[in-house]
């Protein structure tokens, strides 16, 4: 993620550690990948009440924009950031394999750089990505345009109406299961990902001129 | 076994896995009765596992040198110079033994064992692969065992977040006893900040991190060092349980601590934990060691002092430190919320003192425990003549042949396996999983790229060690050079049977004499390695079944460029070529054991002049840009290959006739050595410089349509391909 970061702006990102009970100037938070905590509990459920997530908790309330791929997505949702929960795959497996990823929309500082309908390939590497939340939230969600990606294709870990990833209700939050960092160079097999952190990064040099 | 303290005499150092001579060694040594922690700590020092007794003689006779070796076997990893001022530190480890009683656990501490060794020395781990081996598909234990081995593996590997990018599986009903795990680990590290494990500096302080000390894994390396009878299960506690987390914080807190100026030298508490960590630390250091056994920190109470000197449990370093650096390296610690204590010193006594609740509970001295520990030459038994393979019909066909064979155990699709474990994790990797012949990881900062891979053909092996050793480098050898790589070193995991019965004796030292003459033809030293022995089980009825002899070679290369790597995936609208002798070798083929039922024959000869001028031209030709894959062949022969090439590829071919003076069957499935396949877009180019390098190259066909049309005009679709290569393993798992 720090290399998907670097790469699209040019700048080192600001790593933050997790007792931190204070936020620096930033234009967007990430959370990324891996096992906080080794995930023994819930899948993110004591990352959710490290002393970060409260100034992280705020930042959203501010209007911040806060991205979390995998283990950030499942952070993010037992911070009650984002709907949903992320369930155990529905083959009871670990799936690591390439899946691929419709945008629902484009009008976000997260999809801007694809049309709505494109579809992308992006890995998957995850125990817990099984999407759910009871019917009414997922009406609502799909009602409000807070679907962010859907599976196209084999939706491989069971997840509610193909549910990929999903935004807050203001979009400036935004969870995802998939890992578009590991694909932004040819060498590593396509720049599928690319343009989430390009657009993420024209946006925000966007705002700055404004 | 009981941790009471009972009376110590030789029926008790039997009991410890000592033999009458080996504790007349020990009195002799002691000139006392020695205390039951001492006699412990004698008994794992010594133990097959710790000691390398029996195998050491023959592990001496290993080429570990070259221009680009910075360290050999001896440190708790190989290091060999990729360039840039960077070094890859790498080894592969057994962990047999507990995968069987725990397959979980006892597969999850082996990647967590081999990570450790290598960040021991100062490397970020970039990569981990892992060679399996398990019993019969038939076997109803396989099932389970595949099942907590694979997810073991991944549970700990994807938790600290080093991608899985490469390894390899068989079958065979030998493993169903005593199924294999070798997980290797490979790291990079800046080579003027490698770290050594030989204490130094009389009063300097010993402190402990990690992970709490417990009662589990007591006695592992003494069960690793003999035979599995039908009370294996009733080994269970022995086997330890792994903390990925605490170990990830470790690695963390470690390379923290490392870039500072604090460490004299550090090891990892593996095999025999704070025994061997402060024997062998102390040991090559030359110097003495004091252990207060009261600081240790202890995760149960009333833990006596041989618990605490024989527990394996997990994600536990031993660092000696500069004394003025102790409150820097506690505060690291404490930040990475793991434990810390100072519980020793080093001494100019030159022995090990071991204090518990005022009293000492082992005073040994060190030079004589290392150097008069046992070893021994045993007897070998010559192999039995090979019955030479007489002609075999082919009562198949060419067609169903392939079918069958691409959806073998040994040849089918492994992505059900690799698909649990995280191949991409640090965005580094360049080829995944059954994309090339070997995985390519890019180095951070730099365009370097490191090839991976694990081999061994054990089948070769069983029929003549000697010639299945040299295979396994080779083709390790060859699967770097498929990718473009320039092969540097390898690590080996030699896993055999009784070394106490001469026929099992014999395969190791003849096996160890092939792979001496392959690594010394290639220039392909071995830098570090492990051996697991007494790897047999023990039946009710008294009979005993060693396993197929298996000395597995973890291979590494680097690419000045990882963006040259290629992979094995067809090119449409190119040739394809072969490049290498083709003689139809069927001896101890998969097409002879999968068509015919028989495991016969003289494997395929190896002419080790021939692979290196091969292998040294397809390596030119890739980095020279005129090659868009490459495969070598090894199982199943060319028609599997050009069908693994064709299905990653998404691409058909259609094949040119046979080479005559070959019956079809031993044309396609021959396992003939030092060959590969090659798509090129200029065929000609490509087997005019090969026929001046005096190597012999043969266009195949031209590459296009979504099936294998054979010379006979018959086409076997993609399609059928994929189903049959991709049925095996969820057929077995997943019903």
């Amino acid at each position: 993620m720090a290399i998907a970061l670097r790469n699209a702006s040019g700048r080192e990102p600001v790593m933050l550690w997790h007792r931190q009970d204070t936020l620096p100037e930033l234009d967007l938070v990430v959370l990324p990948g891996g096992f906080s905590h080794g995930d023994y509990l819930r899948s993110g459920a004591m990352a959710a009440h490290a002393p970060i997530m409260g100034p992280v908790r705020d930042f959203a309330a501010r209007g911040g924009y806060v991205l979390g791929v995998c283990n950030g997505f499942q952070i993010l949702t037992e911070a009650q950031l984002l709907p949903g929960a992320l369930l155990r795959n529905a083959g009871m497996r670990f799936l690591s394999q390439d899946c691929r990823l419709r945008v629902e929309r484009n009008d976000t500082v997260f999809t801007r750089n694809w049309q709505a309908g494109d579809v992308f390939r992006a890995p998957m590497a995850h125990g817990d990505g099984n999407y759910a939340a009871d019917a009414d939230t997922l009406d609502r969600i799909e009602g409000e345009g807070q679907v962010a990606f859907r599976y196209e294709g084999e939706n491989h870990n069971g997840s509610a109406r193909a549910i990929a990833g999903v935004f807050s209700a203001n979009l400036r939050v935004c969870g995802l299961m998939p890992h578009p960092e590991d694909l932004v160079d040819p060498l590593m097999g396509g720049t599928d990902g690319k343009p989430l952190f390009d657009g993420l990064v024209e946006s925000f040099v966007q705002g700055a001129a404004q | 076994m009981s941790t009471q303290h009972r009376t110590v005499d030789q029926a008790l150092a039997r009991e410890f896995g000592l033999t009458a001579d080996e504790y007349g060694t020990l009195l002799t040594i002691m000139g006392r009765t020695p205390s039951f922690t001492e006699l412990g700590i004698f008994s794992v020092m010594w133990s097959e596992h710790c000691s390398y007794k029996s195998s050491r003689v023959w592990l001496k006779t290993l080429p570990t040198t070259a221009p680009w070796v910075i360290h050999g076997p001896g440190e708790n990893a190989g290091v060999v110079d990729i360039g840039q001022g960077l070094a890859a530190i790498f080894k592969m480890e057994s962990h047999n033994h507990p995968s069987f009683i725990e397959p979980y656990q006892g597969a999850a501490t082996g990647v967590g064992g081999i990570l450790r060794d290598v960040f021991t020395m100062g490397a970020r781990p970039v990569a981990n692969l892992n060679a399996l081996r398990f019993g019969s598909p038939e076997n109803p234990n396989t099932r389970r065992i595949v099942d907590g081995v694979v997810r073991g593996v991944g549970g700990y590997g994807n938790c600290v977040g080093v991608p899985t990018v490469g390894g390899e599986i068989n079958f065979h009903s030998s493993y169903d006893g005593n199924p294999l795990v070798n997980a290797m680990t490979v790291g990079v590290a800046r080579q003027d900040r490698i770290f050594l494990s030989a204490a130094a500096g009389v009063g300097n302080p010993v402190v402990y991190v990690g992970s709490k000390t417990g009662r589990d894994g007591i006695h592992g390396a003494t069960m690793a060092s003999a035979e599995f009878d039908e009370d294996a299960q009733a080994k269970r506690p022995t086997v330890q349980v792994g903390d990925p987390f605490v170990e990830k914080l470790l690695i963390e807190a470690c390379l923290e601590l490392m870039a500072t100026d604090a460490i004299v030298a550090i090891q990892d508490m593996g095999a025999a934990g704070l025994t061997s960590s402060s024997v062998e630390m102390a040991g090559k250091g030359g110097v003495g060691i004091d252990l207060d056994l009261d600081s240790v920190p202890q995760r149960e109470r009333g833990m006596t002092a041989y618990e605490m000197m024989l527990s394996e449990s997990q994600e536990r370093m031993l660092i000696v430190i500069r004394p003025d650096r102790t409150e820097q390296a506690r505060a690291i610690f404490d930040k990475w919320e793991l434990d810390f204590a100072v519980i020793g010193h080093l001494t100019d006594t030159g022995r090990i003192v071991v204090r518990h609740q005022g009293r000492v509970e082992a005073d040994i001295p060190l030079a004589p425990l290392a150097d008069e520990a046992p070893l021994y030459r045993r007897p070998t038994a010559p192999r039995p003549a090979l019955a030479p393979l007489g002609p075999v019909h082919d009562p198949v066909g060419i067609e169903q042949a392939l079918v069958t064979l691409i959806g073998c155990p040994d040849v089918a699709s492994r992505a059900w396996v690799w698909n649990q474990y995280d191949s991409t994790v640090g965005g580094l990797t360049v080829r995944r999983p059954g994309a090339a012949d070997a995985a390519v990881v890019k180095v951070e900062n730099t365009e370097l790229g490191l090839a991976l891979t694990t081999d061994c053909t054990p089948r070769y092996v069983a029929a003549d060690a000697r010639l299945g050793g040299a295979q396994a480098v080779v083709e390790a050898w060859r699967n770097l050079t498929a990718v473009g790589a320039r092969p540097l070193a390898i690590t080996d995991n030699l896993n055999f049977g009784n070394p106490e019965k001469p026929d099992v004796m014999g395969q190791f030292a003849d096996a160890i004499t092939g792979m001496g003459e392959a690594c010394r033809a290639l220039d392909f030293p071995v830098v570090s390695g492990n051996v697991s022995l007494y790897n047999e089980t023990r039946a009710p009825d008294g009979s005993t079944v060693s396993i197929l002899p298996t000395p597995a070679i973890g291979g590494l290369g680097v690419l000045e460029n990882a963006a040259q790597a290629i992979g094995i995936g067809l090119r449409p609208d190119q040739f394809l070529v072969l490049l290498g002798k083709t003689e139809g070798a069927l001896g101890q083929s998969l097409w002879l054991r999968e068509i015919h039922g028989r495991e016969e024959g003289a494997p395929p000869p190896l002419d080790l002049a021939a692979e290196r001028r091969n292998g040294d031209f397809v390596r030119a030709e890739i980095l020279g840009g005129s090659v868009s894959a490459c495969h070598d062949l090894s199982d199943g022969g060319l028609l599997v290959g050009i069908a693994e090439m064709a299905m990653a590829g998404g691409v058909g071919i259609r094949l040119d006739v046979p080479q005559s003076g070959i019956s079809p069957h031993a044309y396609w499935f021959g396992e003939d050595q030092g060959r590969y396949l090659l798509c090129v877009p200029d065929p000609d180019g490509v087997i005019e410089r090969a026929r001046r390098a005096g190597i012999e190259a043969r266009l195949l066909g031209e590459t296009g349509g979504d099936g294998l049309t054979l010379p006979s005009g018959a086409t076997i679709s993609l399609a059928r391909l994929r189903t049959a290569h991709h049925a095996f393993f969820p057929a077995l798992m997943d019903r």
